[in-house]
């Protein structure tokens, strides 16, 4: 048992891009930055919050996805010509979303929600998400 | 005491059974009656009445949908099932050597896992108060066998403590035990418990402390025979001449409490994971299987419903199949719908204000499942765990140990990791061979034979699962909106896991449809 123990010590010390490079050609995400807190996210920035949840259901591009039901594209999307709706979806959920106002602070909401509303087609840039406007919707 | 309709005690019902029809039409009595049960399967449904050539449309093949659909022939009703995949069984789901799954996104694995290996993505384990799911097994010959919830020889593993070592369950344990009972020795000592425990019982309470403590004669919690008998040996007892065992080092109560691992002791007290509890010979998918001989018949697959239209008498759902193609449609006098909230709501369909406001309202729980092929049982032969499950504060958070074919020398398999709320998000952003890299760099930390003996994995993250889009509903505001879910909405009923108090288990599935089923029976003779 003992000698099991300290190859775990050993291993431990492994960094995730070594562990990925292993893997060979196949090209991984960079994982630094994910997966720190076990009850929250720690990306910031609109894009890194949005690959390391959204991008789940709405696929990488915005593009959403069909099955026996439909995740909603946010590529060219006109419910996002105010930032209020999308708020409002993240912090409360609807239908298979759950409210993701528990992962995610107000600093990511708003920098997710302005980065989806000028993105993937999307030019919302006007009247922006901020932390107070998401503070007030929750 | 409690009184049946006709004004009876139930303790005098109870007697006058007994005596009349002995023990076990008592128990039978005591079972619906609610005082021997905690499920509320009533048992076997026996309607009586004329079906009258009834049709029943019913929407989706899982656990929900084909109890609905086998109880209801039975009782003569003309039934159809839609069902959206090219199998029966829904979230009751199996992966094995052979399999390919396309999550919505359009990443396909491949499952390589060699013959009698697998993974199960969604339900793998039913507890014994499950009365209904048992049943259906024993009815349709599911052959079970236990799963090992908790084992003393695995893990309790936090990064952030023990240097990041993993600790065996039985010592993290006997140890929080063994010190809980210390101190609450001391506080009985002390008598400061005199206004709460008398004289008597205090002497009773140090009895019960040291058994239950493994304290020594001095009601101390200590290095030493009492305390190592529970939470193993330095040395192990042995034979011949290396037979005396030394005992092993308790972790003092600071070390315990602040390692936080006491936090899953527990997990195994839980009403539904209490030994003994089961899962069937071969993986979960026997029970969709064996559902599936007894009502495939009345399965159109590959049917997409996508609308649902009630009319005079009626209702309609139109269904494309599922790869394209032209609608059709099915009508019939009622409809049973299984179709979870997190599709329905997006089904273009014609029920009231307040049922599509309760639709819309449920979100479904994120959830992600990896397993992984080694090709060796190391953590039996390497660690001496047969089953049971090892808790990490690791984004993987589990790890469970195969509960069947012990000591074989082919490839295993491991349920690696089983996530919930912000680790189960990212695991769902990630590529399947991202996710795969994620979860073996961290299992590594607890079983370090990881990379060396990997084989292949697949993982199942639950909102890219395209027939489900979540793992299982949630309800915004259960007591205002729960009973006006199972109202009868025109023509239709809902059922399935959501329409349940045992939301994300199999009991809660059937049960809700056995419940729907029965009121619908009712309506129908009643009318
Ligand atoms: C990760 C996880 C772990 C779980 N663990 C356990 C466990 O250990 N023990 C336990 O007892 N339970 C467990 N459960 C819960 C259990 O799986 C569910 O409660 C049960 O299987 C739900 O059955 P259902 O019939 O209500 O729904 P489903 O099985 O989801 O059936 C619904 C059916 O409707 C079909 N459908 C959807 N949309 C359409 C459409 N548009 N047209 C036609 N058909 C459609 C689907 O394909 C599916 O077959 C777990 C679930 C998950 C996800």
């Amino acid at each position: 048992m003992n000698r099991i123990f300290m190859l775990t010590a050993a291993f431990a010390a492994l960094t995730l891009p070594a562990a990925a490079q292993e893997a060979g050609e196949v090209v991984m995400i960079d994982r630094g930055g994910w997966f720190e807190d076990p009850s929250r996210l720690t990306q910031s920035g609109g894009q890194q919050v949005y690959e390391a949840i959204c991008a789940a259901c709405h696929m990488p591009d915005g593009e959403g996805a069909v099955g026996a039901g439909d995740y909603p594209a946010l590529a060219d999307n006109e419910n996002l010509m105010t930032a209020d709706y999308p708020i409002y979806l993240i912090l409360q959920g609807q239908k298979a979303m759950p409210p993701l106002g528990g992962v995610l602070d107000d600093t990511q909401v708003a920098d997710v929600v302005n980065y989806i509303r000028t993105s993937f087609g999307n030019d919302y840039a006007e009247d922006p998400a901020t932390p107070d406007s998401v503070a007030a919707a929750r | 005491m409690t009184f049946n309709s006709q004004g009876v005690s139930r303790r005098s019902l109870l007697s006058m059974i007994g005596a009349v029809a002995g023990a076990g039409a008592m128990y039978g009595a005591m079972s619906t009656m609610g005082l021997a049960q905690t499920s509320n399967f009533a048992g076997r449904l026996d309607l009586q009445g004329d079906a009258q050539g009834t049709r029943v449309l019913v929407l989706g093949a899982g656990l929900a949908g084909m109890t609905a659909a086998y109880e209801l022939r039975a009782a003569g009703y003309q039934v159809t099932v839609l069902e959206y995949r090219e199998k029966a069984g829904g979230r009751c789901w199996t992966l094995r050597g052979g399999d390919s799954y396309t999550e919505l996104g359009g990443d396909t694995q491949d499952v390589t896992f060699a013959e009698g290996n697998y993974l199960n993505p969604g339900p793998w384990r039913i507890p014994s108060d499950h009365y209904a799911v048992l049943d259906y097994c024993k009815r349709f010959g599911v052959k079970l066998e236990p799963f090992i919830q908790v084992n003393y020889n695995a893990y309790l593993h936090n990064s952030d403590a023990f240097d990041g070592q993993p600790q065996r369950f039985k010592e993290i344990s006997t140890d929080f035990r063994g010190h809980v009972a210390e101190l609450l020795a001391k506080v009985v000592d002390q008598q400061a418990l005199d206004a709460d425990v008398t004289e008597g019982d205090a002497q009773l309470l140090m009895d019960a402390l040291k058994r239950y403590g493994a304290l020594n004669d001095d009601m101390a919690y200590v290095t030493g025979e009492e305390s190592s008998a529970y939470r193993g040996w330095a040395v192990p007892e042995g034979g011949g001449t290396t037979g005396k065992p030394e005992p092993s080092e308790v972790h003092p109560l600071s070390v315990i409490l602040q390692s936080n691992l006491w936090r899953n002791l527990t997990a195994g007290d839980n009403l539904h994971m209490q030994s003994t509890i089961f899962q069937p010979v071969g993986g979960m998918d026997q029970i969709a299987q064996a559902f599936e001989r007894e009502v495939g018949d009345l399965i159109t697959f590959d049917a997409k419903v996508t609308r649902i239209r009630h009319e005079g008498d009626s209702v309609t759902a139109t269904w494309v199949p599922s790869g394209g193609g032209d609608e059709q449609t099915e009508t019939a006098d009622y409809c049973i719908c299984t179709i979870p909230f997190s599709i329905l709501g997006q089904i273009d369909h014609d029920f009231s204000g307040r049922m599509s406001g309760i639709i819309d309202s449920m979100y479904y729980a994120s959830s992600f499942k990896c397993g992984l092929e080694f090709k060796r049982r190391f953590w039996e032969q390497d660690e001496h765990i047969y089953g049971g499950i090892s808790y990490t504060n690791l984004p993987i958070s589990l790890i469970s140990y195969p509960s069947t074919d012990y000591f074989s020398d082919g490839p295993g398999v491991l349920l690696a990791a089983y996530s919930w709320g912000a680790g189960s998000y990212q695991f769902n952003a990630l590529p399947p061979a991202d996710r795969i890299e994620a979860v073996l760099d961290y299992g590594s930390q607890i079983h370090p034979q990881y990379r060396d003996e990997f084989l292949s994995g697949v993982s199942v993250g639950w909102h890219k699962v395209p027939w489900v889009l979540g793992c299982y509903g949630i309800w915004a505001d259960r007591e205002a909106d729960y009973m006006d879910a199972t109202v009868m909405d025109g023509r239709t009923l809902m059922a399935g896991e959501h329409i349940s108090y045992l939301p994300a288990w199999m009991e809660g599935a059937i049960l809700s449809a056995l419940d729907a089923v029965e009121r619908l029976h009712a309506t129908v003779t009643e009318a």
